[in-house]
C-alpha cells in the first residue's frame, strides 16, 4: 500500500528548477533511501512534504487523500514527522515535556506531569530504549536527543518518519543503536524516508533508493537489486559540460602556500600546498571542513596546531587583518550574511578592505577609492549605472562582483572563493570563472571550495577532498571523475 | 541602458525623500508654532531654542554614533550628572582651576563609554543592559559624591561656557555647532567613520573585511561618553551650579532626536545632517508647547509619542527592505 505519493512534483526558485516533475510512491513500512549530490533537491522534496515550501505544481497524497500544497499543521496531522539534523528539543526542559511541547497533557488548568512521563515511558519500552523521561534533554548526548526527537514524532501518530542524515552527527556507538531504531520503526509498520550519502548505511538499512539529480527523479531502484558502484553513477551520470574557459598552463614550480599538519575548527591534521598561478580545488560534502579550513588560513578562526607558510615564510593570522595584510583574501560562501554589506554603496563595499591603506590622516582619498572602484566596475564589468549604487540594489552575481572586487582591490597573493557562484545565474559564473583564470595566469593562486562537482571539476588543476576534517583523498587533473570523488567525499 | 537610467532616476527621487524629509517636518512644525503663538517667530525665541537643544546637539553626536553600531547607550544622562557633579566637585571642594576641573570630568566621562564598549565587546552584553547598569553605577556614583546636595560657588571665567556670547550667538550654540561638524567629518571623511556603518551594517561582514569590530567599539562607545561629558560641561556652566538631576532623563530625549534624524535603531544607516533636524525639532516642540501654556506632564505624553512614532517609521522602512 501506498502510503505517500508524490504525483509530478516541480518546484522553481528564480534561475533553478529545484524539482523537475518528481513523482515518488512510498509503501507502508518501507525504508526508503533518498540520495543525491548538494543541491540534487533533496531538501526542497523534504520541505514539499512537510509544508514548509508550497509547490508549484504537482499533488501529494497521504493515504489516498490528496493535497496540491500542504501546511506544517496539516502535515503533521496527516502523520507526517521530520527529524531534522538540528534538533527541536528545549534542552532546560525534561524528555517527557520536550516530547508533549506544545500539546502538554493537562489536568483542568495544571499541566498532567505524571500523565506526561507515563505516555513517554510508554513509547520508550515500546522501542526498548533506555531514557529516564524525567531527564533534562540537555543531560543526553546527541544521539539519544535525537531518539526523544523520534519518540517526540511517534507521540504524534507519525506514520511517515522523515531523517535527514540522521547518523551524520553520531558516534558508530550511537549509530549502531539509531539503526536497530529504523528496523523496529518499520516493523511497527512506520514509513522511514532515509536521507543519507553513506552507502554502508543505505544498503543495510532500506528497501528501495531514489535517485534525485538537478532536480529531476532519474530512477527509484530496489536496493537488493543494486550495488554502490552503479548508484554513484546513478547520483553523478552527466557529462561534464563545456562551459569552463580554457586557461593557458600558468603553474609554476614555486610553492606559494604550504600548510602543514593544520588543525582545529573542527579540521584535524591537514597538510597540503598549492603553487602559484595553481587553482586547487576543495571538494566534499557540506561540513567535511573545507570552509573551516579557510577560516583558519584566514584567521577567522583560531587554529590549534600545525604551520602555515606563505612564499616560505611563516604566518601565524589571528585576525582577518592579518592575513589580508600577508597577502591572503578570502570570498566568504554566503554571500548576505558574510560580504555585502547591502545598506552601502559600491565604492564604499570595494574599499572596505584597503581603506586604511588610501587614508591620509585619517581621511579616505575619495578620489583613489572612486577610481580604484570605477576601475574595478570595469574590468570585471559589474552592472550599475553607477558606483554610488547601493549593493542591496544589484542581482545576485553582480553583488558577488563587487565582493570579488573588493578582495581583489587587496592585491593577494592567495585567493580563497567559497561557494563562489552559488546562487548566481549562468553569465555572470562564467565571467566570474574568467576572472579565476586571470588571477592564475597573472601568478596568483586560487584556492576554490565548490559543492558544484562539475565546477570544482572544470576549474581545479588539482583536487582535494575532505571529508570529517580529514583529507580524504587528491586528484590530479587527468584522475577526475565524480565516482572517485564521491567515494572519497562519502565514508565508506 | 535606458532601463538603468530610469532606475538611477527613481532611486534617486526615494533617495531625496528619505534624506530630506525630515526638514519638510521641522518647517511644518515651525509653521505651525508662528500660527499658534506670536512669541514663536521671534529672533530672541529661535536664538533661545538654538541654545536650549545645544546640549542635545552635542551628545547626539556620539549617540547617533552608537545607534549606527546597533547599539544604543543609556548612560549618557546619568555620564552628565556625574561630570556636573565631578566638575563642580572638582572646581570647589579641591579647588582647581576650571581648565583642569574640565579635563578630568571629560576624562571620566570618555572612560565611563570606554568600560561600556570593552563590557559590550568582550563579555558581548546587550548594549542596554550593559549602560542600563551602568546609568544606575554612575547616577549612584554622583549621589555619593555631592550627598545628593548641589554644589555650587564657581570660578566667575567658567561661566563663559555656557552664558558667553560670541556676537549675537551663544557659545553653547558654536560649540554645538562645531561638534555636529566634526561628527558629520568623522562619518563622511574619515576610514574609521566608514567603519561605524559598516560594524553596524554586517559586523561579520566587516569582520571578514579586516576591520577590527572591538576596537570599533570601544572607539565609538568612548566618543560616546566624551560627547555626553561635553554636554555635560555646557550645562554645569549654563547652570552655574552642579545638580545631581542635571542629566535626568536626558538619554531618551537624545535617543528621540537621533531617531527623529533617521538613525536607524538597527544600525548601519543615518546622518548627522538629518540628527540636526531632530535636535532642532524636539527643540521647536518643547519652545513652542511652552509658549502655548502647554503643562509639563503633558509634553512628556507629546515627547513619548514622538519617540514611538519616530522608531516605528524607521521599523516600518526596514520592513519594507527586507
Amino acid at each position: 500500500m501506498n502510503i505517500l505519493q508524490l504525483k509530478n512534483i516541480t518546484k522553481k526558485y528564480p534561475g533553478v528548477i529545484a524539482l523537475n516533475d518528481v513523482s515518488i510512491d512510498f509503501v507502508k513500512g518501507e525504508a526508503h533511501a533518498l540520495v543525491g549530490e548538494n543541491g540534487a533537491g533533496k531538501s526542497t522534496l523534504i520541505k514539499s512534504c512537510t509544508g514548509a515550501v508550497i509547490p508549484d505544481e504537482g499533488l501529494i497524497a497521504v493515504e489516498g487523500e490528496e493535497f496540491s500544497s500542504l501546511t506544517p499543521q496539516l502535515s503533521e496531522q496527516k502523520g507526517i514527522g521530520v527529524i531534522y539534523q538540528e534538533f527541536n528539543l528545549v534542552g532546560e526542559l525534561s524528555v517527557a515535556e520536550n516530547i508533549f511541547l506544545g500539546r502538554a497533557i493537562r489536568k483542568g488548568i495544571t499541566i498532567d506531569r505524571k500523565a506526561m512521563v507515563r505516555e513517554s515511558a510508554k513509547i520508550f519500552e515500546q522501542f526498548n530504549i533506555d531514557i529516564d523521561p524525567n531527564a533534562l534533554v540537555s543531560s543526553l548526548t546527541v544521539g539519544y536527543q535525537q531518539l526523544v526527537e523520534i519518540a517526540k514524532a511517534l507521540s504524534q501518530n507519525a506514520k511517515i518518519l522523515i531523517m535527514d542524515e540522521p547518523s551524520a552527527p553520531l558516534t558508530s556507538a550511537e549509530a549502531e543503536r539509531l539503526y536497530v531504531m529504523v528496523e523496529k520503526l518499520k516493523k511497527t509498520g512506520v514509513t522511514v524516508i532515509y536521507i543519507s550519502h553513506r552507502m554502508e548505511e543505505i544498503f543495510r538499512l532500506t528497501e528501495r533508493i531514489t535517485v534525485l539529480r538537478d532536480g529531476h527523479k532519474i530512477a527509484t531502484v530496489k536496493t537488493s537489486d543494486t550495488n554502490m558502484d552503479d548508484l554513484v553513477k546513478l547520483m553523478v551520470g552527466r557529462e561534464l559540460k563545456e562551459t569552463y574557459p580554457a586557461r593557458k598552463d600558468c603553474i609554476s614550480d614555486e610553492v606559494l602556500l604550504d600548510v602543514q599538519n593544520l588543525s582545529g575548527n573542527g579540521v584535524h591534521d591537514t597538510s597540503f600546498q598549492i603553487r602559484k598561478g595553481e587553482v586547487l580545488g576543495f571538494a566534499g560534502l557540506i561540513g567535511a571542513g573545507r570552509t573551516e579550513t579557510a577560516e583558519l588560513l584566514f584567521g577567522a578562526a583560531r587554529k590549534t596546531g600545525g604551520t602555515i607558510r606563505l612564499n616560505g615564510k611563516e604566518i601565524n593570522p589571528k585576525t582577518p587583518r592579518d592575513a589580508i595584510d600577508s597577502g591572503i583574501a578570502l570570498v566568504p560562501e554566503d554571500r548576505k550574511g558574510k560580504g555585502a554589506l547591502l545598506e552601502m554603496d559600491i565604492r564604499t563595499n570595494t574599499s572596505m578592505a584597503i581603506l586604511e591603506r588610501i587614508s591620509k590622516f585619517m581621511v579616505v582619498d575619495k578620489k583613489e577609492e572612486k577610481r580604484i572602484a570605477n576601475s574595478y566596475r570595469e574590468s570585471i564589468r559589474i552592472k550599475t549605472p553607477s558606483i554610488e549604487q547601493k549593493i542591496k540594489n544589484l542581482s545576485g552575481g553582480n553583488q558577488q562582483k563587487v565582493i570579488i572586487a573588493r578582495w581583489l582591490a587587496s592585491e593577494p597573493e592567495l585567493v580563497i572563493f567559497d561557494e563562489p557562484t552559488r546562487g548566481i545565474d549562468v553569465g555572470a559564473k562564467s565571467e566570474i570563472y574568467t576572472l579565476v583564470n586571470s588571477l592564475v595566469e597573472s601568478g596568483k593562486a586560487v584556492l576554490m571550495i565548490s559543492s558544484e562537482m562539475e565546477e570544482v571539476m572544470g576549474m581545479s588543476d588539482r583536487i582535494i577532498v575532505l571529508c570529517e576534517g580529514k583529507i580524504s583523498g587528491e586528484l590530479n587533473r587527468k584522475d577526475f571523475k565524480q565516482e572517485t570523488i564521491m567515494n572519497f567525499a562519502s565514508q565508506k | 541602458m535606458e532601463y538603468l537610467d530610469k532606475l538611477k532616476g527613481t532611486a534617486n527621487a526615494v533617495e531625496f525623500a528619505k534624506r530630506n524629509g525630515i526638514y519638510v517636518v521641522l518647517l511644518l512644525l515651525v509653521f505651525f508654532f508662528s500660527i499658534a503663538s506670536e512669541n514663536f517667530l521671534v529672533s530672541n525665541n529661535l536664538l533661545n531654542v538654538a541654545r536650549q537643544v545645544s546640549m542635545l546637539g552635542i551628545a547626539a553626536v556620539g549617540f547617533a554614533f552608537v545607534l549606527l553600531l546597533g547599539g544604543i547607550d543609556l548612560s549618557v544622562g546619568s555620564n552628565i550628572t556625574l561630570v556636573n557633579i565631578v566638575g563642580g566637585w572638582c572646581m570647589v571642594n579641591a579647588g582647581l582651576n576650571p581648565v583642569l576641573a574640565i579635563g578630568l570630568a571629560l576624562s571620566m566621562a570618555t572612560f565611563i563609554g570606554f568600560l561600556n564598549g570593552w563590557i559590550i565587546a568582550n563579555i558581548n552584553m546587550p548594549p542596554l543592559i550593559v549602560t542600563l547598569a551602568m546609568m544606575i553605577i554612575v547616577e549612584g556614583l554622583a549621589y555619593l559624591i555631592c550627598k545628593g546636595l548641589p554644589i555650587y560657588g564657581f570660578p566667575a571665567s567658567f561661566a563663559i561656557i555656557g552664558q558667553g556670547y560670541l556676537g549675537p550667538i551663544p557659545i553653547p550654540v558654536i560649540i554645538m555647532i562645531v561638534i555636529l561638524a566634526i561628527g558629520a567629518f568623522i562619518l563622511n571623511k574619515t576610514y574609521f567613520g566608514r567603519y561605524f556603518y559598516a560594524v553596524g551594517g554586517n559586523e561579520e561582514a566587516a569582520k571578514l573585511s579586516g576591520i577590527k569590530v572591538k576596537n570599533v567599539k570601544y572607539l565609538v562607545y568612548s566618543l560616546s561618553g566624551f560627547f555626553a561629558g561635553l554636554a555635560g560641561i555646557v550645562i554645569l556652566s549654563r547652570t552655574n551650579s552642579a545638580q545631581v538631576l542635571a542629566g535626568k532623563g536626558l538619554e531618551f530625549d537624545i535617543l528621540t532626536a537621533c531617531v527623529l534624524g533617521g538613525v536607524s535603531v538597527t544600525g548601519g544607516f543615518g546622518r548627522i545632517s538629518n540628527v540636526v533636524a531632530g535636535v532642532l525639532i524636539l527643540g521647536v516642540l518643547s519652545n513652542g508647547l511652552v509658549l502655548m501654556n502647554v503643562t509639563q506632564f503633558s509634553q512628556m505624553v507629546i515627547k513619548g509619542v514622538v519617540l514611538m512614532v519616530a522608531v516605528a517609521f524607521d521599523c516600518l522602512q526596514h520592513r519594507k527592505a527586507h
